[in-house]
């Protein structure tokens, strides 16, 4: 079961990670939770300077833009390898 | 194969580059043609210009900032938060030259506003002074891409280069005064105890492929957004053209009128508009006779300090640094457009 996070204060950017995450984990069909953190505190325990971040399985895989499907799809697997 | 793919790649931004460049030359002719010769409209009449200027100006507008933000994204992808971090860490302590550093780095390093605690939290952890970290904050939404593709595009590389040039003078400005007043005690405390420890940096280590792939994207996803913008602002531009006298302002927003910077300062500080949305107004009050500095003023004070990025920096800023932070950058604007009402 994988942990994935989306890091962001709720911005539209943020919201885009977050769909385009949701997406992939459908299609990929994988057992994930999906948390949304908000709280700046425990965002900057992910050392990153901007937001929207990617944390998958407590790794940060992206920071400050919104990645495309075929990134998170490829992140995704390798994760569950 | 990787070379063959490179070559592609290479071939396919030839072809868009010669095709831009000759849709922009040859759009004055076309319009020309179009206007007068195929929906027959007369020459010197209100009716016909103005619809020669639409025909004209919203192509050769929506093509420049497609151009400029395609260059923009690939030299922004040279830069990163993390990297503009390390460099003001390295180079950025001594005030002054940090903030310089800073305002210019404010331009080039992607940014956007809702990253502004992050970034802010990262900055003075790593000890990047107080004001030099201000200079970057400021910097950053001041000098805006689309408002520069704009004011080239509409008014001249003149009003485009001040545009730059007092959005930096602003932001080193009003930074270094924020450092010199000494306001770390306005910080919320919870700043100062927080751990960073510096993230990987991607920006050095994406090829030319993944550049190109992310400039794409940018124009779509920009131009995308403000098209609309765009057309409406010019057809309005079109529309009062030749109708409302040309010095309908002159009185309350020309040189004369020394209170017009501060007004237009208070009217632009509450109001927020992403830079699309204000163009329109600002070309509307240069042709009806508002001077350049008190235009300029107006829109800095709608694009710069917004009331959504004050409220995210007040997570981490007392009320007295928001409030010594949006006075300083408002007078800060003042003095600017005095100067270009003095100088222009």
């Amino acid at each position: 079961m994988l942990s994935i996070k989306v890091l962001g204060s709720g911005c539209a950017n943020c919201q885009k990670v977050e769909q385009v995450t949701k997406k992939v984990i459908a299609t990929l069909d994988v057992d994930a939770t999906l948390q949304k953190v908000t709280a700046m505190p425990e965002i900057m325990k992910y050392s990153i300077l901007s937001t929207p971040g990617l944390v998958i399985n407590e790794k940060l895989v992206c920071a400050g833009r919104i990645p495309s499907e075929a990134e998170v799809t490829a992140w995704i697997t390798n994760a569950l390898a | 194969m990787r070379h063959t793919g490179a070559t592609r790649t290479y071939a396919m931004l030839g072809i868009v580059a010669i095709a831009w460049w000759l849709a922009y030359t040859l759009l004055q002719p076309a319009t020309e043609f179009l206007t007068f010769a195929v929906l027959r409209l007369e020459r010197g009449s209100h009716f016909g210009e103005a619809v020669a200027f639409f025909l004209y100006d919203v192509p050769k507008i929506l093509l420049l900032l497609s151009g400029m933000i395609f260059v923009i994204t690939i030299i922004r992808t040279f830069f990163s938060a993390e990297r503009t971090r390390r460099l003001l860490g390295a180079h950025g302590e001594r005030e002054g030259v940090g903030n310089v550093l800073a305002a210019l780095l404010g331009i080039v390093t992607p940014f956007c506003s809702c990253s502004a605690v992050p970034l802010f939290i990262g900055f003075v952890e790593s000890g990047i002074p107080l004001g030099v970290t201000f200079s970057f904050l400021i910097a950053a939404p001041v000098i805006n891409e689309v408002a520069l593709v704009l004011l080239f595009g509409l008014f001249g590389w003149r009003v485009a280069a001040l545009y730059v040039a007092s959005g930096l003078t602003i932001a080193i400005i009003a930074g270094w005064l924020i450092g010199r007043l000494r306001l770390e005690r306005w910080v919320e405390d919870f700043v100062w105890q927080m751990q960073f420890t510096a993230a990987q940096d991607d920006a050095t280590q994406m090829t030319w492929d993944e550049r190109l792939a992310r400039a794409g994207e940018a124009v779509r996803a920009i131009v995308g957004k403000v098209w609309l913008y765009v057309v409406v602002g010019i057809a309005v531009g079109a529309g009062i053209h030749g109708y409302v006298p040309t010095d309908a302002l002159a009185g309350v927003m020309g040189k004369s009128a020394w209170w017009s910077v501060p007004v237009a300062v208070l009217i632009g500080v509450p109001l927020y508009s992403n830079a699309a949305g204000v163009i329109p107004i600002v070309s509307v009050l240069l042709e009806k006779g508002a001077s350049l500095g008190t235009a300029l003023a107006f829109m800095m004070a709608v694009i710069g300090l917004s009331l959504p990025e004050t409220i995210i920096l007040r997570r981490v800023l007392k009320p007295p640094l928001i409030a010594v932070f949006v006075g300083v950058v408002a007078l800060a604007i003042v003095v600017t457009g005095y100067l270009f009402n003095w100088v222009m």
